[in-house]
Order: structure tokens, then sequence, then C-alpha cells
């Protein structure tokens, strides 16, 4: 489950971990009332208005309908509503969104770490993640803060670094200040970042993180260590743990059909293309798209429908594929393990019955217990149902269909 | 022969009085799996579909002997559940579990790794040897025993090789499921290392999927001592990067988890990777037939 940057940043804090503090608001108005709050709070007179969508890029980005970017520097408290009303409303589109852009809805009114003082001031990159060949955490760094690090990755491979945390006795002091040393810090800041590692992977693991992107981490001109933005993902399994952090869920942030098959307990991806699936099983849901494109299709979605495909479940499943009008034809792909398909069948037949309306052509696959029969009982329907048993079968009717 | 279960393996069902277990034991024992008991905590001395009931795995290994364990636990509770598994001395812990947390299994991982037993899973469809146990979730009837070694990431995607390679008169010598989930125990290069030594297994299929590099270490190792052919499918080709496709691991975060990616690695490594998943029994009739 991703986090908006405000919401990571709560986290963060909760845990220790320092950051560029910020209050969130909806409104030109409250984010004026955010700022003087903040100045109260910090001494801040300069605050930075950062759009909360989920898409990286924001700085960069731009608002659709005002022209502003997503992330502005105001240099004023008499500035703030003014870049707040730029912001707010509008879409942001940035290198990672649709060309559409994201609604803002939330804007992070945070305070101006930049300050000129007594040192140069840095930045750096640090994630924490799951190394998935080892099985381990790891954390990633570089000297090369606040840019793309896939760039940086490529560019300059030897400036990523990485540590390995050992399962058994946790992050030790060692990787902490080989981590600083390695960031160029000396000093007080040296000693600040070490601490700042400690507290993040506290935070990783207290609140069961599938990603920490801290970028950039800043080191401000009078040598603390902050994180200036939060890209936080947290274990979907593991939220029955925190089910505090399971209210962060912005549903406004997900495909409306994509949240509606969530919840009626159905796995789906929205994709692109003309031909939609329903199929028991994930591998073979990805396997049966695999199969739209290679018989000449575009596969509409994922879906994998789970262990049920009574007609209820059936019925669910075709009303979700057909939302999206681009689909020309439903393939159904059971494979009956311990459902047994003449069941499944039944299940397609009053789903038709009941919909009344399907107007694209329906290939059902069936295989695996009680094929035939389930075969037969299409088949004999009298429905505008192809009817297949093998897979060879259904990616040559989806060609057929499709050409 | 076989690999990891046979019909010598003495099994038992953590999870055993619950509904899953319930369900899945008894298939297990209708196709005459050896299942000598199974471990609920607090219902030990009951006696259930015929078998005795123990509150710890380590009554259990006392009382029956068992080696082989398999988990139709919740996922809150499944990775202390592998653990005691494995503290009671199961040599094989088979867990179906979908939805445990990942920093659950990274300790778990790290326990296992010491110790001399073996993970399969989890998020898995358990193992099968055709004819001789099914301790799993895998529909027997579409089993025959045979010679192809089966090893999948997939649970309806297995059914499909082993129904094809079936069909084919192949048959099958061990299916393994070894899950979907960002990390399990037995790997894909694990699977592989023992069907290759398997007498009986003439031919492997490897089917794989989107994310992680399980399949291309596999095929690396194929390359320099794989003795028998090797068929392998990745699903997902199709698959949008960045999203999580079904299974907890099945996600693209660099561009050599694609499909394309790893199929192009296993064509290197002599793997005969077939495009279309309706191909699988017949390339491997083909190259062992």
């Amino acid at each position: 489950m991703n986090l908006h940057e405000y919401q990571g940043k709560t986290i963060l804090k909760s845990f220790g971990v320092s950051i560029q503090e910020g209050l969130v608001a909806d409104s030109a108005e409250s984010a004026y009332e955010a700022a003087l709050h903040l100045t109260e709070k910090t001494g801040t007179e300069w605050f930075v208005l950062k759009a909360q969508i989920h898409a990286g890029g924001r700085g960069k980005g731009i608002v659709t309908e005002t022209g502003s970017h997503g992330v502005v520097l105001a240099k004023g408290i008499d500035k703030v509503k003014d870049v707040a009303s730029g912001i707010l409303g509008g879409h942001l589109v940035t290198a990672q969104t649709s060309a559409q852009g994201k609604l803002v809805n939330k804007v992070l009114v945070a305070q101006d770490v930049y300050y000129p003082g007594e040192s140069e001031i840095e930045e750096f990159y640090v994630s924490v993640l799951l190394d998935r060949s080892s099985g381990k955490n790891i954390i990633m760094y570089s000297p090369e803060g606040g840019m793309d690090i896939e760039a940086v990755a490529e560019n300059t491979p030897d400036l990523i670094y990485t540590e390995t945390i050992d399962p058994g006795v946790g992050l030790q002091a060692f990787q902490a200040r080989r981590i600083a040393f390695n960031l160029g810090l000396t000093g007080m800041a040296y000693k600040q970042m070490s601490k700042f590692i400690f507290k993040l992977y506290d935070a990783y693991v207290g609140c069961d993180a599938s990603m920490f992107e801290i970028n950039p981490v800043l080191k401000t001109s009078d040598n603390k260590i902050i994180a200036v933005d939060s890209k936080v993902s947290l274990d979907e399994n593991a939220l029955y743990r925190h089910p505090d952090y399971a209210d962060m869920r912005d549903k406004s942030e997900e495909d409306p059909t994509e949240l509606e098959a969530d919840e009626i307990g159905l796995s789906y991806v929205n994709l692109d293309g003309n031909v939609g699936c329903m199929v028991n099983g994930a591998g073979l849901a990805m396997a049966t798209m695999d199969i739209i494109k290679l018989s000449g299709g575009e596969p509409a979605n994922f879906l994998d429908v789970g262990g049920t495909a009574d007609a209820a479940r059936v019925e669910q499943a075709f009303r979700i594929i057909l939302k999206d009008k681009a689909v020309k034809a439903i393939l159904v792909n059971i494979f009956g393990g311990i459902v047994r398909c003449d069941r499944v069948a039944q299940g397609v037949v009053d789903a038709y019955k009941n919909m009344g309306n399907i107007d694209v052509p329906i290939i059902v696959r069936l295989q695996g217990t009680n094929a035939t029969e389930a075969k037969k009982l299409i088949d004999e329907s009298g429905l505008e149902v192809t009817s297949v048993i093998l897979l060879q079968e259904a990616a040559d009717a989806v060609a057929a269909v499709v050409a | 022969m076989s690999v990891l279960v046979n019909k010598d393996s003495k099994i038992i069902v953590q999870g055993f009085t619950g509904s899953e277990g319930t369900f899945h034991a008894g298939q297990m024992i209708d196709y005459g799996t050896n299942v000598v008991g199974g471990v609920t905590p607090g219902k030990g001395g009951q006696t259930h579909l015929g078998k005795p009931v123990f509150n710890t795995v380590q009554d259990a290994v006392k009382e029956t002997g068992a080696d082989v364990s398999i988990l139709f636990v919740p996922p809150a509770f499944a990775a202390d559940a592998i653990l005691e598994a494995a503290d009671g001395g199961i040599k094989v812990i088979i867990c179906i579990t979908e939805g445990i947390p990942v920093a659950d299994m990274v300790g778990v991982k790290h326990y296992i790794d010491q110790r001399d037993c073996t993970l399969i899973g989890p998020n898995c469809p358990g193992v099968m040897t055709a004819g001789e146990a099914k301790v799993g979730i895998m529909p027997g009837f579409i089993f025959k025993p045979g010679t192809v070694g089966i090893i999948s990431k997939s649970g309806t995607l297995t059914y499909e090789a082993v129904d094809q390679c079936t069909k084919a008169g192949l048959g099958q010598t061990t299916a393994i499921g070894i899950g979907g989930d960002p990390i399990i125990g037995t790997t894909t290069l694990d699977a592989v290392k023992l069907l290759m030594a398997d007498d009986d297994t003439k031919g492997i299929v490897m089917i794989g999927e989107i994310g992680g590099d399980l399949e291309v270490n596999a095929a690396r190792w194929i390359k320099e001592h794989g003795t028998k052919p090797v068929v392998g499918f990745i699903a997902g080709v199709t698959a949008p990067k960045g999203r999580t496709m079904g299974h907890a691991g099945a996600i693209v975060s660099g561009e050599d988890e694609t499909a394309e990616a790893k199929k192009r690695v296993m064509r290197e490594c002599g793997i005969h990777v077939v495009d279309s998943p309706a191909h699988i029994g017949s390339k491997m009739a083909e190259l062992i037939g």
C-alpha cells in the first residue's frame, strides 16, 4: 500500500526519525493557517508547498489548469495562499503519471530547510527495501541525492552503496558508521547520520514497510540530518498489525474499477487491451493474458476470480470486465481442480441470463473435473457462448474473434 | 523414485481441524497419502478424520515419527507454525498459506537456512508425487505416474502443465509448487537440482513468472550442470511494469525481471522455452516422448 509523503513522514516521525516539518492542507485558507502554525513551531519564514499525489517527479511536474509546478517555494507567508491555489484542485502531470495527470486534493506545507549557514548543504539518497535474492533487508544509499536514482545507477553505479542487514542480529553500529563515512560526513553531521539510519531502520521494521525511499536526505547548513521527502509503501499482508495505518489508504488514488473489484474480493488490474479475461489463479491469469496477445488481441485486464466461481461470482466478474467499453470479447479460462467445471458452466449460463445484455462474444474454456459435462451444458444452453476444453482451442477461438 | 515426498513419507497436517485443513487433509487421505496425524494447539488427544491430533509438532513427531508437515494455518500464525515444524525435527515443511507478512518470512528464511530441513512455499499448491503422495491442494486425478518433473510458482498453471503431460502420455514424477511470494523456502534452482538428481525424471518443466531472479539463477546452473531437457514457460509477457499481478512476488521492479528478459536468458542457457502455455506438454513430448 502506497502512502502520501505527509503520511510517510508522520510514521517516520513517530519512530524518532528527524523530518522536514510540515502540515497538510486541503484549501488555500488552511494552507495559510498551516504556514502560520509552522512559523510558530519552527521559526521558518519561507514555505515549500508540495502536491500530495502517489507519483514521483512532482517538482518538475506541471498542473494542467494553472501551469504551476507540483512543488513550489513560497518566499513569505503572503505568498502561501496564491501558491496553494495554483496547486490544489488541479491535475498534476509528471513523468510518472498519465497524460491526464492526478487530481491534487491535498498540499503539504513544509518548512524551508535549505537556509544558508555555517556549512554547505548536501543531499543524499537513502532507501530501505527487501532484497528478494537473499531474503534480507538492505539499505541502499548514495551521495548523489535529490535526483533520479535510476539515472545515478545507470551513469555512476559506483556511487550506489548497499548494506545488507543480518536478520539474526539486525542493523549494526559499524554499518551505520560505514554509511555515514561513505556519504563523506564528519563531525556532528556524521553522528547525526548514524543516528538517522538507526531510527530509519527501526521505523522500517516497526511499521512493516515494504519500501522506504528518502530522496533527498538533507544535511542542513547547521549539520542536521533530516528526511525532506518520503516514499513509503507498507506490506498489505501486515496491516492487521497496524489498523491505524490501514486507515491511511487513499482510495481516490486508485482506479475506480480496480477499487470496486477489490471490495468484492476479486484480484483485478485494468489494462488497455480489447479482450477481457476471467481466470482462476494468478499464474494462469497472466498466462491467459499472454495467450490473448499471441492470438492477435490485447488483454484488457488481469482478473483472478480465486477458488470459487459460482454464478454470483461469475456475474460480478463479468460486470467488472464489461465496465471497460474497449472490451470486444471475453475469455473465461478455468482449470477446475477442486472446483467442478459443470458448476462453473452453470454459473456462466446463469450469469449470462441474469445480465441479459451481454453484446460481446464470450469464449469459455473449462478444463479439469467434469469438463465434458460442462461443455455440453454450455453448448445446449442456446447462448452465444463458445465452449472449448483445450488451452490451444481457446487461443484459436480468441484469434477467430479478434481477426 | 521421486523427490521430497513419496508413499513412505509420514505426513502431519498443521491446522488439521480448521476448515481448509479438514477439507484438503481429507482429499490427501482419499488419494492414498500417508497422513499420520495432525496438530491443532489445544485439541491434542482428539481424533480427526480417523487420525490422532496433537498439541505440538514435537508430540506428533515423537508419537508418529512424522518427517513431512503440511501447513493450513492462517497467515498471522503461519510463520510460527513453520518454525515449530523446523524445531520439531520435520524434514520437509510445506506451507500452503497465502498472505504471510514479508517481515515474518525474513525471519523464517534465516531460521530455516541454519537447519537441516527444507521449506516449500509459502503461497504454494504443495508437492505431489504421482500415484504416491499428494501433499497439497493439487487435484489428484490429473496426475499419472511417469517421467516429467514439474516446478512452478503458480497453482492452476501447474495443473495445466500436469494435465498436458498426462495427455501427452508422459505422466509425472513429482510436481513441486514453489510458491508465488517474494520470499520462499525452496527456490527454482533448489527444485531443479532435486529433479536433475532423480533417476526417474527424464525431463523437467520449469514454469515461472515476472519478478525476482529465480528462473535466471536456475537457467545459469542448468547451462553448466543440466543433464536433462528442460521446457520453460514464463507468465506475464503482457503484464505492466510496477503492478503486482495477483501473486505478491509477481511484480516487475527492473528490466531483468520482465518475462522477455527471463526467457532470453533461459533460451541462451539451452532451455526449451515455449511462448504459449498451451505448448508445454507437446514440447516435452517432442523432447523425451
